[in-house]
């Protein structure tokens, strides 16, 4: 042991909610003046950890040193009092505020604003210079983007004079170029003595810039080694806690008709940004195209046009016929009616009622068909019943109980539901977003499995995931989308991961070469 | 067992809410120098110990059961209509136009014709503020607050000019005998026993009734109220869904403001056949109580409509035989308000301990 | 134009408007923070009650004050609690405090003084008086000027000019000062509030007590300023109205300043129906002119001629979350 007290030193550390078991008995050594990875799949319980860390929630156990000093952290206050800053995945910035209000709010000298501002606008002028961290103290930051929004939550914490930063999946809201100015930076920072951690599911990202790195499964702390003498391989056996799988077994596809062509697709949203730039490409009977990318980069959009629920302008044409894109017949009603069935990206915001029971959400979206009427008046909910005791057998739901409201079922087999209402209504194209998101590893099996069938009874079927390994092992061609455009198509045997990689990053291979 | 189950939260919430209305009105009660238990009595003997007290008693509860399910509807849409005095003051003009201005054969016809019509006028007055809201995003609760004061301007200024009948009090001139109602006295006498003498309760009653089934009907059962509730649930998974927004707030509100106007049938066609000033009484905001109080569902809101009966008709006792003001009457809504809608919370916080410690102990015990 | 240029007609909007002001300024405080308010109406009614009751029987008129505060303060930390503690609805627990006031004020009346639910009038020392400021009699005579100054700016109570001077100072709090910063902020993402280190929860609270002695001294001056004891309902909607001013002033200071003397100057003419006639050469309704301030209202809610923005987090309660 070296004599150095680490920055931070969590023994013990176990929280529950209710009955799920987020930190179990969690022990972990920060060192100073390192760049420390925690990595583990959604749910593995890193963002709860930080939460304590940061004094979010109180842990049920445990003891927390800060610099080799036990230190109680009840509120933001004292994490903030004990050299904690945090950049949290969701900004935490008054919209309307400017750059510097917001940098001095809750830490302002005195009780009036002007001598405040005036000594922020000359701080952060010389933390920009110290740690290239420039931002335009007076801009609002409704009006800039989300690289610089992320710097003036760094800057925040820097000028609360934090030595440790904690960043909880920083990257998932940047561009590939954003990422890696936001990585020099966190480089700067190690050079200049302050502590790291970094909180990710991304192994690249962990490899490239941490020098520990902790992993976390299910709760718990399951190795923390240093990067240098680890790969990527080990870290993700870690993650999973077995072998990725990384093929799902399937037949060659048996490509029939055009069913969907999607020509010159744009998006201007009500900021006036582009959100769809000329999207063109098409899915054909019995194949599945993925669209690989990273999240935001118009992926959600598309699948919105497509559903129904999103204005664009340009051509959708399925089955051979034009599809209103604005007009009356622009909703998710006549989108279903010509056939299309959609597994939304958010299934708790979107694509289920998590009050109502699972026979009602069943029908979610097809209640009005015919089938589950009783006469013009009155739905038959006797049939709706049935039928969605059926689905819920058939697509393995637990409990199979279809008088449980949505909300008490587990993200596995509230995607299930979903899956069971759009699959078996037999739709000639399926769009599926993020299908496994939040889902456990069993229930992924299952999922992908209920995928590859629909594509082998001819269906036509569009993936949306930020997960390139389900990209990679479902798809029988892949577009990457980056920046609202189409970066070129690939087949899965004649690409990589690093391939696709630098596509959703905005480059093509000659440009890196 | 993860929560409590759904009997407790629908009945037991409800009654510890307003068990805790009653405790701290007993104290007001006391405060002022009288008892609560008295009072109770007086309550209790007044507005049901004889068909004359229940005669009072129906018929508030009529006027706060179409109010309480105008409320109900919009609260499936997650609306709050704060609007069902102006919506209630504006059916009132339906019904007097209907009565004043059709030749009615017969009351039940015109009974008909002023439901219609006081539906169709408490909708159209509930239809700018929904329209409001469904396009530009204008709050409802504010908007609707708005249109009841400019209800009250135009009901005055329409019954000091236009439509006065002789004489110094602004109201209208008498509906026809024809469009009378039968009254519960009319309808359930018989030979020389004469029940409800000389009470305001009528045959809407009935009609009130036939819409708490018909509400239900709606929510249940109807692809209508599917969209409703599932819209009210989640607007993100409405448009998901292919459920128009814009529709589902139009025409939830259209329903909440047809149903508010078809309190004019009990008050104004039923009760004083002409149309005055201030005719609603408030009964537009009991409807809030009221369908807080039955959850929002119809079943709910008929049993909370009869209890604010019994406390309207009740109050009105207590301030004929004691020193307790009506106003009294105005505390415990506000108290039910408060706790049915406000401190929801606070009151179900400790009941789900008490269901999770129970069910647990429970569990112990036969494990 | 006899009613733009009529000095009686813009002294009584001062003295209508006084009250709105107030009130409007309340809300503001308490909107601002996140905290939507519709009892503000309830909270006046209360204040006006306790502070005349108080008055009468103590018969000091800053006794009755301090009661009409109180009184006020109470049931701004019943919706507090409603709204804050327990995360209840904000605007169902504002419906509950005016009908709570409604009710309350006239029981008690009835109990204390069995006067069919109002206070005894009150005189003298009872209530606020007149302030005439320096010179007011001597300028009187001088041409324009000196009948604006006497009769106009002179010669009312010191809550109109406290009302007044809280203008500005709330401008100032709320743009100059750490507080303002931060209350501004917590009505716009709680969030980003509570993870700077600071408490929404207290935060809040106080934006919701200062909105609580604004509306208390609203309610004082009804009852103790511009009229002389306290009837029943003598509120009249004018908490509304001044929810309506709030809308208008798109929750700024100074626009609330010219929303509530626009609301109060309609309120004024209303009052002289002789006056209207000869201006346009015809009868308005009166009962127009009550409408007016909600319709106008409509019209900018509506979004026709600019859009009022509320406070981001406005009417959410604030639970924490990753």
């Amino acid at each position: 042991m070296s004599d150095i007290a680490p920055a931070i030193e969590l023994k013990g550390i176990s929280k529950a909610f209710g009955p799920v078991q987020a930190n179990k008995d969690i022990a972990i050594r920060v060192m100073p003046g390192t760049i420390h990875g925690i990595i583990g799949e959604n749910g593995a319980g890193k963002s709860t950890l930080m939460s304590i860390l940061y004094g979010f929630y109180k842990a049920d156990k445990g003891e927390i040193f800060i610099g080799g000093k036990k230190t109680v952290i009840p509120d933001s206050q004292a994490a903030i009092a004990a050299g904690i800053g945090m950049v949290f995945q969701h900004f935490k910035l008054v919209e309307n505020f400017t750059v510097l209000e917001n940098v001095i709010l809750g830490a302002e000298d005195g009780a009036m604003l002007r001598p405040s501002l005036a000594k922020a606008r000359r701080e952060l002028k010389a933390l920009a210079e110290e740690y290239g961290l420039h931002v335009e103290p007076d801009a609002v930051i409704e009006d800039i983007g989300v690289g610089m929004q992320q710097r003036v939550e760094i800057l925040k914490a820097l000028y609360r004079r934090a030595d440790i930063l904690i960043l909880d999946e920083p990257t998932g809201v940047l561009t590939p170029a954003e990422a890696d100015q936001l990585f020099r930076i966190l480089e700067r920072l190690r050079e200049e003595g302050k502590t790291i951690i970094l909180i990710t599911h991304k192994l690249r990202e962990i490899m490239e810039i941490t020098d520990t790195v902790s992993v976390m499964r299910r709760g718990e702390m399951t190795a923390t080694v240093k990067t240098a003498g680890t790969n990527p391989a080990k870290l993700a056996e870690l993650m999973v806690g077995r072998k990725v799988l990384l093929r799902v077994d399937k037949a060659p596809a048996k490509v029939g008709n055009k069913v969907l062509e999607v020509r010159d697709l744009n998006i201007t949203d009500n900021k006036g940004v582009h959100r769809l730039k000329g999207v063109s490409f098409n899915v054909r009977a019995g194949e599945i195209l993925g669209i690989a990318g990273v999240a935001g980069n118009g992926q959600s959009e598309l699948l919105e046009v497509l559903g129904g629920y999103e204005k664009a302008t340009g051509e959708i044409v399925v089955n051979g016929q034009k599809i209103d894109l604005t007009g009356r017949n622009s909703d998710g009603q006549s989108r279903r009616a010509r056939g299309i069935a959609h597994v939304p990206e958010d299934r708790q915001r979107e694509g289920l009622i998590m009050d109502f029971f699972a026979w009602e959400n069943m029908v979610f979206g097809y209640h009005r068909d015919p089938k589950y009427q009783r006469n013009r008046l009155l739905m038959d909910n006797a049939a709706i019943k049935e039928d969605a005791a059926g689905k819920m057998e058939r697509f393995d739901v637990r409990p199979p109980d279809p008088f449980l409201q949505a909300k008490s079922f587990s993200g596995g087999n509230q995607q299930k539901i979903v899956l069971a209402r759009e699959m078996e209504r037999d739709p000639d194209l399926l769009l599926i977003g993020q299908p496994t998101r939040g889902v456990d590893i069993g229930a992924i099996e299952f999922i992908h499995q209920q995928i590859i069938a629909l594509r082998d009874q001819g269906k036509a079927i569009l993936l949306v995931s930020v997960e390139l390994e389900e990209i990679l092992s479902l798809s029988d061609r892949i577009a990457v989308m980056f920046d609202g455009k189409m970066m070129g198509e690939r087949l899965p045997a004649d690409t990589d991961e690093k391939e696709l990689g630098l596509m959703m990053a905005g480059m093509t291979k000659g440009e890196a070469a | 067992m993860e929560k409590m189950p759904q009997w407790a939260d629908v009945v037991l919430v409800p009654l510890v809410s307003l068990l805790l209305a009653s405790i701290i009105s007993a104290f007001v009660i006391l405060a002022i120098g009288e008892s609560p238990w008295a009072a109770l009595k007086l309550m209790v003997n007044g507005a049901l110990g004889s068909s004359y007290g229940w005669g009072y008693t129906l018929y508030y509860a009529t006027n706060f059961m179409f109010t309480g399910l105008a409320v109900a509807v919009a609260f499936h849409a997650r609306m709050f209509n704060i609007g069902g005095e102006g919506q209630a003051i504006l059916g009132g003009l339906g019904v007097a136009l209907v009565c004043l201005y059709i030749p009615w054969p017969h009351w039940s016809l015109a009974l008909i014709g002023a439901t219609l019509g006081a539906a169709l006028f408490g909708a159209a007055w509930a239809l700018i503020p929904a329209f409001l809201q469904a396009k530009r995003g204008s709050h409802i609760v504010i908007t609707t607050i708005m249109f009841n004061f400019i209800a009250a301007a135009l009901l005055n200024y329409l019954l000091v000019n236009q439509l006065k009948a002789p004489g110094m009090e602004p109201a209208t001139p008498k509906f026809a005998q024809a469009t009378h109602l039968p009254s519960f006295q009319d309808m359930f006498s018989f030979g020389d026993t004469v029940l409800f003498r000389g009470t305001p309760a009528n045959v809407a009653f009935f009609v009130a009734v036939l819409a708490c089934i018909a509400v239900w009907v709606l929510i249940w059962k109807t692809r209508l109220g599917y969209e409703i509730r599932a819209f009210g649930h989640s607007e993100s998974a409405a448009k998901y869904a292919g459920i128009s927004p814009t529709k589902i707030i139009v025409v939830s509100m259209l329903i909440s403001g047809g149903l508010a106007g078809m309190m004019a049938v009990n008050n104004v066609m039923g009760e004083a056949e002409r149309l005055v000033l201030n005719a609603v009484e408030g009964a537009g905001f009991i409807g809030i109580a009221v369908a807080l109080m039955g959850r929002s569902h119809p079943f709910g809101v008929f049993l909370a409509a009869i209890l604010f009966g019994f406390l309207y008709q009740g109050g009105a006792e207590l301030a004929l035989w004691t020193s307790i003001p009506r106003e009294m009457i105005v505390v415990i809504q506000a108290l039910v308000i408060m706790f049915t809608g406000a401190l929801d919370n606070m009151v179900r916080a400790p009941l789900e301990k008490a269901f999770i410690a129970f069910s647990k102990s429970h569990a112990k015990a036969e494990g | 134009m006899d009613l733009l240029f009529n000095i009686q007609v813009w002294d009584s909007t001062i003295r209508l408007a006084t009250p709105l002001l107030l009130a409007c300024l309340a809300g503001l405080f308490s909107e601002r923070s996140g905290i939507f308010d519709i009892g503000l109406e309830g909270k006046m009614l209360a204040a006006a009650f306790m502070s005349a009751a108080v008055a009468y029987t103590s018969g000091s008129v800053w006794v009755g004050l301090l009661a009409g505060i109180g009184a006020s303060l109470a049931l701004s930390l019943l919706h507090g609690l409603a709204s804050i503690t327990f995360r209840g609805n904000q605007l169902i627990s504002g419906v509950a405090i005016n009908f709570l006031a409604a009710g309350l004020t006239v029981v008690v009346a009835q109990s204390w003084f069995a006067q069919g639910g109002r206070t005894p009038q009150l005189a003298g020392a009872a209530r606020f008086e007149q302030i005439e400021l320096p010179f007011a009699s001597a300028v009187a005579d001088v041409p324009f000027i000196g009948p604006i100054y006497a009769d106009l700016i002179s010669g009312h109570t010191i809550l109109v000019y406290f009302a007044l001077l809280c203008v500005p100072a709330t401008w100032w709090l709320l743009y100059r000062t750490r507080f303002g910063l931060r209350l501004r902020a917590v009505g716009e993402n709680p969030a980003a509030v509570d993870t700077a280190g600071v408490s929404v929860i207290g935060l809040r609270f106080s934006a919701v007590m200062i909105c609580g002695v604004l509306c208390g001294i609203a309610g004082a001056y009804l009852a103790t300023g511009l009229q002389a004891g306290f009837t029943k309902d003598m509120t009249a909607g004018r908490g509304y109205i001044a929810l309506a001013a709030l809308i208008f002033a798109k929750w700024r200071p100074w626009y609330a300043l010219s929303a509530t003397i626009l609301f109060g100057y309609l309120q004024a003419i209303a009052l002289r129906p002789d006056l209207i006639e000869s201006s346009f050469g015809f009868e308005i309704q009166g009962q127009l002119l009550d409408a007016l301030p909600f319709i106008m209202t409509v019209v900018i809610l509506a979004g026709f001629v600019g859009k009022a923005i509320p406070p981001r987090a406005g009417g959410e309660p604030y639970v924490k979350e990753r």
